[in-house]
């Protein structure tokens, strides 16, 4: 299975957030990385690309285009994780991932009950299940928009900074669920700040600025402090552990890439 | 493994409890819903005792003059308490959840103010739709405003891109501006035609008959499946738009069909009773504290809560004043007040 995302353009009124951006094709199993500065972009494409906004431009899974498709079947083959769930229902967790499977098909409710519990225990969550979904932390109710984002079993799973409320347990525990998720034949793209998890846990790290692909590439091809110079303006260098991971270090006073 | 199944299970047993005791409260909310029309039905200026009155509903041995006031006085004022109580809490809870905003129904939304302007056409300049017999002039107006009314709505909201702030907006707009032509209409009205309108537009059910009571009850009928089908769909819009339609939603169909819905069925209840206020906000607010956000027991609880709030105002307005009958609307709104001002206080502390 693959993914092409052609020539997407964006407008929100007078500013052109994506100019005719163009992805490398994504491959099941593979885990993409879409950085870049604030403002560059990466969520409105992560969006578009799960046809959450209008846009120009094509995306297509397999060859077929996602925009022809009715939105039930749509939602069966895409998976989207946001920045964040709203607060202010009185929806308890467990509703919400049931909602996330019933609300495009209809399913007996045991089934959907067992399916959604099922992914909350995977994720490591089974205890906040029945909780208020506002009475829960931001690391946890980020944790259940992922039990949202892959109750349905999609083959293309897109991610908007899924691990920037998590504490560092379940910062690798989502990072290898994706991983694993990915060599179960899916594709994964996630929007990341964090270069180091990037370096550490992505295939290929594309690199947005100013609504265009930079550059993109295995992450030691694309983290090179020159390219990091030109995007964020900081100083930095990239230096290899005794593990022969790659490790970012920032030495620019002015620190853009938090 | 084995435990890891054991408590997920347990989980689930835990849930499903939860599921039928929120079942329970609906049913409770049903046989509540009841007694109340019991008690209204029991309640009037003429004094009947409790005993006459199950009479004559079951069809015992009662006076003439005590079947008639059962059957052709309270029975429809107290049924249509009832019906135009469900209908605005249900369509309060849909449109609080299409508009995502909490203080959306169809009093805010300006359906009532456009039924009373539509009301005072036909009372004050005669003007109504043709062909029809005189005694239905006035709601058939009313009801035509109303739908007209949200129509406007769509088709502004449309034009500006359909998102709930700009509806909403354009709903508060409506209200003040039907208010405003409604003080016009007023302003150039005789005596007579004015008595009768400021009745009106603080709603009664003094002026109920079957035929009216079974047409709400007609739309009400129609109205509630289709809410209940969307059920889910409604709960996933409890999580914002992105996230509904990333679940298979197409949002801004069911904000269309959802709003023509409950608008029809609004302008249905307010069109035969007039202005009541508060009771599509009062209701789903109430049903939430109670059962929480699941559609699927959510609505049903806002109808009935919504149901019942009505047929205690009924009575509440037979019985306050002694021997007056004070407009209905005004007791919804007195009701519905301190629960208005304890959602804001609420909100500020949020």
């Amino acid at each position: 299975m693959s993914v092409q995302v052609r020539d997407i353009s964006v407008r929100f009124g007078r500013r052109q957030v994506l100019d005719a951006l163009t992805l490398p094709e994504m491959h099941a199993g593979e885990v993409t990385v879409l950085a870049g500065p604030n403002a560059a972009g990466k969520s409105t494409l992560l969006r578009a690309i799960a046809q959450l906004l209008p846009h120009q431009g094509q995306v297509a899974l397999d060859g077929q285009d996602l925009r022809q498709m009715p939105a039930t079947e749509r939602a069966r083959l895409v998976g989207f994780m946001p920045q964040s769930l709203p607060s202010g229902s009185s929806l308890i967790a467990l509703e919400t991932v049931i909602a996330a499977l019933r609300a495009g098909k209809t399913l007996p409710a045991h089934q959907a009950d067992a399916a959604a519990m099922a992914v909350m225990e995977k994720l490591g969550i089974a205890s906040l299940a029945l909780e208020p979904l506002d009475a829960l932390s931001g690391g946890q109710r980020q944790m259940v928009a992922l039990a949202q984002a892959i109750v349905r079993d999609p083959s293309l799973l897109l991610l908007d900074e899924p691990t920037s409320a998590l504490d560092l347990a379940r910062q690798v525990r989502l990072l290898s669920e994706l991983r694993r998720l990915a060599a179960e034949g899916r594709v994964v793209a996630a929007v990341l700040h964090d270069l180091a998890l990037a370096a550490q846990w992505a295939d290929r790290i594309v690199l947005i600025h100013a609504g265009r692909v930079h550059a993109h590439g295995r992450p030691q091809d694309v983290l090179t402090p020159a390219l990091l110079a030109e995007i964020y303006g900081v100083e930095a260098r990239i230096e290899r552990c005794s593990r022969g991971r790659l490790m970012v270090l920032i030495d620019g006073e002015r620190q853009l890439a938090r | 493994m084995v435990g890891d199944a054991a408590a997920m299970n347990d989980i689930l047993h835990r849930y499903q409890a939860q599921g039928r005791r929120h079942a329970a409260l609906v049913g409770l909310l049903a046989l509540a819903a009841l007694a109340a029309l019991v008690l209204d039905l029991t309640t009037g200026p003429a004094g009947l005792p409790l005993g006459d009155t199950l009479r004559a509903l079951t069809g015992g041995q009662v006076s003439r003059g005590a079947q008639v006031i059962v059957w052709d006085v309270r029975l429809p004022v107290a049924c249509m308490a009832l019906l135009v109580g469900a209908a605005l809490a249900l369509a309060g809870a849909e449109m609080q959840t299409v508009l995502e905003n909490p203080l959306a129904e169809p009093f805010t939304l300006g359906v009532s103010a456009s039924a009373a302007l539509g009301a005072a056409v036909a009372i004050v300049l005669g003007l109504t739709v043709p062909g029809l017999p005189p005694v239905w002039g006035v709601s058939a107006n009313a009801f035509v405003f109303a739908v007209g009314a949200l129509m406007l709505l769509q088709l502004l909201g449309r034009i500006r891109g359909g998102g709930p702030e700009v509806l909403i907006l354009f709903g508060v707009a409506l209200n003040f501006t039907a208010a405003a032509l409604l003080s016009l209409v007023q302003f150039v009205a005789s005596a007579d035609a004015l008595q009768q309108l400021v009745f009106w537009s603080m709603g009664s059910l003094a002026a109920t008959q079957w035929p009216g009571v079974a047409m709400v009850a007609v739309v009400l009928a129609l109205a509630v499946p289709f809410s209940l089908r969307a059920s889910w769909k409604l709960t996933a819009l409890r999580l914002g738009q992105d996230q509904a339609q990333s679940f298979g939603v197409d949002v801004a169909a069911l904000r269309r069909w959802t709003l023509l819905r409950v608008g029809v069925l609004s302008a249905a209840a307010v069109s035969m009773v007039g202005v009541i206020g508060f009771v599509g906000l009062a209701g789903p607010h109430i049903a939430r504290l109670l059962v929480g956000e699941n559609h699927r027991v959510f609505l049903p609880a806002s109808l009935l809560t919504g149901a019942l709030v009505m047929s205690l105002a009924s009575t509440l307005s037979k019985t306050v004043v002694p021997g007056v009958l004070l407009p209905i609307g005004l007791v919804t709104s007195l009701i519905g007040l301190p629960i208005f001002f304890a959602l804001i206080l609420r909100g500020r502390r949020r």
